[in-house]
């Protein structure tokens, strides 16, 4: 083992539960970004995101990694949403780094015209993320999103994804599951709460786009997420990012259970964890300690209607879907080396 | 250099000679043959150091412009109509960000009824949006505005809209005077922006304002404009000592001092009615124009000093402020507040119909009687207008007053040639 340098931070507890070993027991060049003393912060403390908020959490990790990985030579276009408000009412910012907010639904454009310009001045080594939440991504900035895309623009878009219109009071958006209880998805009458068989998976939208790199991310896997960001700065074009973000307000959940479901919902197939090039599959993250959905369900209220016996056909459509994304991105195979 | 072109090639020229960084280009009639000029001039290089990013509406189009303006790169875009409207929301933002934006719009009909046509439904529509908006009168007017309009926005830190006239500007043929870059380049400085997205030099933008600021940010923006009145006609005469040419400015008189009546208009029409205007002189009447050459910011001074010995005015425009009457004709009478001169407003030239000189003489002759009706709507048929209304009155059902208007106006037209 690696001597710790004064710029590591000492971590004072293991993470229990999991599978992540603590950063004390990694090599100094395995650490996290955000492990380290010289971490640059870039959304810094002092905003106003509620307690247990997973956007935030994952808006710090995935914009420290792109900043470590860019030399802080890095500008930010943001979706009004969530993100947009809880850092940044004027005259403060939580925003210790060269940050745009426009329009909702053009996040992806107003990137795309910054990289031009940066290109145009010769200033390459300058790198622009636009970010927004789902609503801002999947659904109303949809259309300029598929155009950065398409024009394979020197844009990483990351996509805080927390199921629904959190910002305007939890409304649904496309990016909401099958059954989950929003203020427009209500748990009355038949199939209570958002009609199943609806929705984009826009990972899989962007990856038909040929773009050079996509992944999926999770808060509770801190280097997996740091990792997928650094990729995705080693990468010149359009690149998209999700990050798996529960939100305690929107969800039911409480603010201690972030990171634990965002792990539940990955590890019961619920969210896959993937990376894709130009296009195919690279990578998946494999499930090591599968878990029923109803786990994972159980910790929020957005889907209390589920567990009752008279929705268990609701139970069972979502655990197919779970099933469903394990066998299709075959998250459960067990890999030799852990054998 | 003298050349006879095609209005759109004449302001991709002028726009090339302004050395944008960033052009974003979406398609829509009639403006598009700019933007496609434009892609050629950057491809072959006549532009240098220049992106020029497709996009996939006009939403991103100048919300791309948005992003490379506050990125500090000189940003053009051009639109015209729908596209005017589709790219609203970043309309209003562009200009309460105080991002220096320059976009021609060939001034179209909106829609619905789809039309093509030409009048200024579109730039009337963002009247209020907080950007300069620079109507011309020929395509020389255009290129040199284009020259003046990134060298008011850059220095006002406003976005501004060059408004011409789409097809009768746009795809006519003329002779223009394009300048020469050397001129270009004396007249027109670096873009030096007040607050640029740096790396070395981190700052917010863009963030949420509550109300103990957002009046005096408004207030701004209005002061902003407000100063331009001094700005524009000041640039205007730079612009002439370089290029050697009247071109811009707030107003253009067109022998409407000591006349009794002055015809106000904007954009191409005065090319027409500058002729039946010089007929009516000759026989006596005493009668001039002018044209509202900066719709926004508004120049009211301008206008009371030169209508102060009119006794009447007709204002001419093509756009309609629905459920109440001329926009630009409002806009008149609010200057003209506290005196006594009439103004008649008359509507005409919606979705490209065609302004005869006949039809001008005849309305401003009804003009000067004093016997226009508060709205005059130019050259209207009322007995189709009477007979669809007829029709609603006698069925429910009965069907789309714009295929009901042709299938009308087609028969009466047949059963007139038989």
């Amino acid at each position: 083992m690696s001597q710790v340098s004064d710029s590591q931070q000492k971590v004072k507890f293991y993470q229990t539960g999991t599978f992540t070993a603590g950063n004390r027991l990694l090599d100094e060049q395995h650490r996290s970004v955000q492990a380290t003393m010289d971490r640059c912060n870039s959304l810094d403390s002092g905003h106003r995101a509620c307690q247990g908020c997973g956007e935030a959490l994952g808006a710090r990790y995935a914009i420290d990694a792109a900043m470590r990985a860019t030399g802080n030579q890095l500008i930010a276009a943001n979706a009004t949403g969530c993100l947009e408000v809880f850092t940044t009412p004027y005259p403060e910012t939580a925003w210790s780094m060269p940050w745009i907010h426009s329009l909702f639904g053009n996040a992806s454009a107003v990137a795309s015209g910054i990289a031009a310009a940066m290109k145009v001045k010769g200033r390459e080594d300058v790198r622009v993320i636009a970010q927004g939440g789902d609503g801002g991504t999947t659904d109303i900035g949809f259309g300029c999103l598929s155009g950065t895309f398409d024009r394979n623009d020197d844009v990483l878009y990351i996509c805080y994804n927390n199921q629904a219109y959190m910002n305007t009071g939890v409304q649904r958006s496309s990016a909401t599951p099958g059954a989950a209880r929003t203020a427009t998805t209500m748990p009355v009458g038949e199939n209570p709460g958002n009609v199943f068989g609806t929705g984009k998976n826009v990972p899989l939208v962007a990856m038909a786009h040929q773009i050079p790199y996509v992944a999926t991310a999770s808060v509770h896997d801190l280097h997996d997420l740091e990792y997928k960001v650094t990729r995705a700065m080693e990468v010149r074009g359009a690149r998209y990012i999700e990050i798996f973000v529960p939100c305690p307000l929107g969800w039911g959940s409480k603010p201690g259970d972030t990171v634990k479901l965002a792990r539940l919902a990955v590890e019961s197939g619920m969210y896959p964890l993937i990376e894709a090039e130009d296009g195919e599959i690279s990578g998946v993250t494999r499930i090591r300690n599968r878990v029923n959905v109803e786990e994972y369900l159980k910790l929020q209220r957005r889907f209390a209607h589920v567990l009752k016996p008279a929705n268990a056909n609701q139970l069972e459509q979502l655990q197919a879907i779970a099933d469903r994304n394990i066998k299709r991105f075959d998250l459960c195979r067990v890999e030799e080396e852990q054998l | 250099m003298l050349k006879q072109i095609e209005g759109s090639h004449a302001v991709a020229e002028a726009v090339a000679l302004c050395r944008p960084e960033v052009i974003s280009a979406y398609p829509i009639t009639p403006q598009t043959h700019i933007v496609e000029d434009l892609g050629t001039l950057v491809k072959d290089g006549t532009i240098e150091n220049c992106e020029f990013l497709l996009v996939e509406s006009e939403f991103g189009a100048l919300s791309a412009c948005i992003g490379s303006s506050a990125a500090g790169a000189r940003s053009y875009t051009a639109t015209s109509s729908q596209g005017m409207l589709f790219m609203m929301e970043a309309v209003y933002n562009a200009s309460g960000m105080g991002l220096p934006i320059v976009m021609t719009v060939g001034n179209r009909a909106i829609g619905a009824p789809i039309n093509i046509w030409n009048d200024w439904g579109d730039s009337m529509s963002a009247r209020d949006a907080g950007w300069l908006q620079l109507f011309v009168e020929s395509n020389q007017q255009a290129v040199d505005v284009h020259i003046q309009a990134f060298k008011l926005a850059e220095e006002l830190s406003l976005p501004v809209m060059v408004c011409m006239d789409g097809f009768i500007l746009t795809h006519s043929y003329s002779q223009v005077d394009i300048p020469e870059q050397s001129q270009v380049d004396e007249f027109l400085p670096a873009f030096e922006p007040r607050q640029v997205l740096d790396p070395a030099a981190p700052l917010s933008m863009g963030a949420m304002v509550g109300p103990e600021a957002f009046t005096e940010v408004r207030f701004l923006g209005h002061q902003k404009q407000l100063d331009a009145l001094d700005l524009i006609p000041q640039q205007a005469a730079e612009f002439e000592a370089i290029f050697g040419r009247d071109s811009g400015g707030l107003i253009k008189s067109f022998e409407s001092e000591g006349a009794e009546t002055v015809v106000i208009t904007l954009g191409s029409v005065i090319g027409t009615m500058k002729e039946v205007l010089a007929g009516m002189r000759d026989d006596g009447h005493s009668i001039g124009a002018l044209t509202i050459r900066s719709f926004r910011p508004f120049p009211s001074d301008a206008l009371r000093a030169a209508l102060k010995d009119a006794k009447r005015v007709i204002v001419f425009e093509k756009c309609l402020a629905v459920g109440m009457g001329g926009i630009v004709s409002m806009n008149v009478r609010m200057a003209l507040k506290d005196s006594d001169t009439l103004v008649q407003s008359v509507i005409g030239g919606l979705g490209g119909r065609p302004i005869t000189r006949a039809g001008l003489r005849r309305m401003f002759e009804k003009g000067l009687r004093d016997e226009l009706e508060e709205p005059h709507f130019h050259d209207i048929n009322m007995d189709i207008v009477n007979r669809e209304l007829e029709r609603e009155k006698q069925q429910r059902r009965s069907g789309s007053v714009a295929e009901n208007i042709l299938r009308d106006g087609g028969v009466v037209a047949a059963a007139k040639t038989i």
